[in-house]
């Protein structure tokens, strides 16, 4: 019987950057697969990498080279508007510096990715709901960004990056800007959310104790290449 | 993304920075307002002319004579036409005919002689005109001294303020004071005596009915009125008048006219016709279509339909002259919203940056900045519109004020008519769209992963 094809399937990647004559290279001929309900730790210092290599897995940005496969479909095929709806559809994603648009309230925060995928009105409401309830903040809603704590504000970050209910869950640094209690409860969330939802999450993070806490198996980049990349439990 | 999720986020995002795109709104709307209160001021005046001209009757008329009378008006090019059908008098069964033609609303013959005027004891030879009803709307009686005729029949006359002035030294006191008319009536004979019929027969043939007789006459009329301008001035009465009676009661006269003596003649002596009628239309428009039915009846006709193809081609050059002025004052405005959007550009950055990643594609992006700058112009054409309206009007009260000044009517100068009004806004629109494409396509360029960086 054939084994079962990966999700997401990094071929040789490398991402180049130009400064004048100059050529970085960020990431470096990366070979990366992930299984459907992993939680991937992708561990490094800083300028390793990581960061550039879950930008391109959450096509966000595109390879110079190599290939990314997300269920057989490299993205690197995809136009710009595929790439959008690969977003849109396929990904959710969670940042280190929360990047919800202030002006609106949570809620409003949480349906603007249900808006851009045109969902219909009426069952916007009840999935902006699910999803404040899943990150405990349904008493919140109409509150605005600056009236909560920052674990908060990750929180509703987290139900923007659910309620368009993903297949990968993509999460840059996301304890990065949290003390050490309020970095743990999220991880506790993302690990509860992997269980209940069976997602596959991958997590960029410099911190190898929550890494290995919390993730089942963790790739180390050093200088945008893979160092090792073993699997926790 | 479905408009009316753009269109909210686009009002959102506008309000957000309220103060700066409220300027830039009143930039955009400050333009429209000149070029509103340009093309009303256009609109307006040309409106006024027309209004004014086709009062005059001079646009809605037609003048009918027989074709008979040569040289007179519509006798053009005679000596190499195609023979004319028989001709036909212009009597009061032809004035009949005229008036039963669809779009005529009045036919009127034009009364005019030359007579004596005794007043104080002073006698002076002067034109008399017999003016239609209609000629109360006219507008050439406004800030006249006096009333108009109190009925189409009234023994009253209205003096052109030269004459008045030939009779006394204070014009406006001849108002309320009679006058007396000497003039020629004309009669039919009926029957004459054996010996008339004789002597007629002998100088005519036989055959020929009556004459007429030239009776001299006296007609006392109360003076209601002084007038500066002269209403008889144009085609219908071909100026010079210098007293007025209401048509009927010159028609009840029975004055003689120059072509009795053709009447008689002619052995229609019996049957008084006109030297011209003037026939009114409904609107200018229909004056070609009733001068073709006058024709096909065989009379002869005139009209000035084509000094109003002249007037409009002067007020186009004219409005598109005020057009392109306030044009300029929307250019600018434009300018406003461009640098507005690039601001805003630089500004959101990181939030384009989250949209992309939230899986925004480069349209809605792109259509999200258009909104903002379509609803820019919308709003600043909306307040445009209403400020153009109210330069206008500030305008039309500030010339009213001087014209009273000046003893004269106030007028309405500035007209906003609806296609302005609509044709403003969309206009708004389009410039402001115009200007959003460079920054909206900039923003839908921006780089998802740069633009998250942008602090």
């Amino acid at each position: 019987m054939p084994a079962a094809p990966m999700l997401i399937e990094a071929e040789s990647v490398s991402r180049e950057y130009r400064l004048g004559e100059t050529v970085i290279r960020a990431v470096d001929a990366v070979s990366l697969s992930v299984e459907k309900g992993e939680f991937l730790a992708l561990l490094g210092s800083s300028g390793s990498g990581k960061s550039t290599l879950l930008s391109m897995m959450a096509g966000l940005d595109r390879p110079t080279s190599g290939a990314i496969r997300v269920r057989e479909r490299n993205l690197a095929e995809l136009d710009a508007d595929e790439l959008a709806r690969y977003r849109r559809e396929t990904v959710g994603m969670v940042f280190q510096s929360f990047n919800l648009l202030p002006r609106m309230t949570l809620e409003e925060n949480v349906e603007l990715p249900l808006r851009l995928a045109e969902v219909d009105r009426h069952d916007r409401e009840s999935r902006v709901g699910e999803a404040l309830e899943r990150v405990r903040l349904g008493a919140r809603r109409r509150h605005r960004p600056s009236e909560l704590s920052g674990g908060e504000q990750q929180r509703a970050a987290l139900a923007r990056a659910l309620v368009n209910r993903p297949a990968i869950l993509f999460a840059d640094e996301p304890t990065g800007n949290l003390d050490s209690v309020n970095g743990e409860q999220i991880l506790l969330l993302l690990r509860e959310i992997q269980d209940s939802l069976g997602m596959t999450i991958i997590m960029v993070t410099h911190e190898r104790p929550l890494a290995e806490k919390f993730a089942n198996r963790i790739a180390l980049l050093s200088d945008g290449r893979l160092i090792s990349d073993g699997v926790l439990r | 993304m479905k408009t009316r999720d753009l269109s909210e986020l686009a009002v959102r995002n506008l309000r957000e920075a309220v103060l700066r795109n409220s300027l830039t709104t009143l930039g955009v709307a400050v333009g429209v307002a000149s070029l509103v209160a340009m093309l009303s001021l256009g609109v307006g005046l040309q409106t006024l002319a027309s209004q004014r001209l086709t009062r005059s009757g001079l646009f809605d008329a037609v003048f009918v004579t027989s074709q008979r009378n040569f040289r007179g008006p519509g006798q053009r090019g005679s000596a190499d036409s195609a023979p004319k059908k028989e001709s036909r008098s212009l009597d009061e069964d032809a004035r009949q005919q005229l008036s039963k033609l669809s779009n005529v609303t009045e036919v009127y013959p034009q009364i005019r002689f030359v007579t004596d005027v005794r007043y104080a004891g002073k006698s002076e030879t002067t034109s008399v005109l017999g003016l239609p009803d209609s000629s109360r709307s006219s507008g050439a009686f406004e800030g006249m001294t006096g009333v108009y005729f109190s009925s189409p029949t009234a023994d009253e006359a209205i003096l052109q303020i030269e004459f008045a002035k030939v009779l006394t030294d204070q014009p406006p006191s001849l108002v309320g004071k009679d006058l007396t008319l000497r003039y020629a009536e004309r009669a039919a004979l009926s029957k004459a005596s054996d010996d008339d019929e004789a002597f007629l027969d002998s100088m005519m043939g036989s055959g020929k009915p009556g004459g007429i007789s030239i009776v001299p006459r006296e007609k006392t009329l109360r003076i209601v009125g002084v007038i500066e301008s002269d209403p008889s001035a144009g085609i219908g009465g071909f100026g010079g008048a210098r007293v007025y009676l209401p048509l009927k009661a010159a028609e009840q006269l029975h004055v003689a006219q120059p072509d009795d003596l053709q009447a008689f003649l002619s052995g229609n002596a019996a049957k008084p016709s006109y030297m011209a009628l003037t026939v009114r239309v409904h609107s200018p428009k229909d004056v070609p279509q009733v001068e073709a039915a006058i024709k096909q009846l065989g009379f002869a006709t005139f009209s000035l339909l084509d000094a109003t193809k002249s007037l409009r081609l002067v007020f186009t050059v004219f409005d598109l002259f005020l057009g392109l002025f306030g044009s300029l004052a929307l250019t600018v405005a434009s300018l406003g919203i461009i640098n507005t959007l690039v601001m805003a550009i630089l500004e959101r950055r990181r939030e384009i940056g989250i949209l992309k990643a939230l899986g925004a594609t480069d349209r809605d992006v792109r259509s999200l900045f258009f909104a903002e700058a379509g609803a820019m112009g919308l709003f600043g054409g909306f307040f445009g519109v209403a400020l153009g309206w109210l330069i206008g009007q500030a305008l039309t009260w500030g010339t009213t004020i001087y014209l009273h000044r000046q003893n004269l009517p106030g007028v309405k100068i500035s007209y906003v008519p609806w296609w302005l009004a609509l044709g403003a806004i969309g206009f708004a629109i389009i410039v402001s769209l115009v200007a959003g494409l460079y920054p909206a396509a900039r923003a839908a360029r921006l780089n998802p992963v740069e633009a998250l960086r942008y602090e």
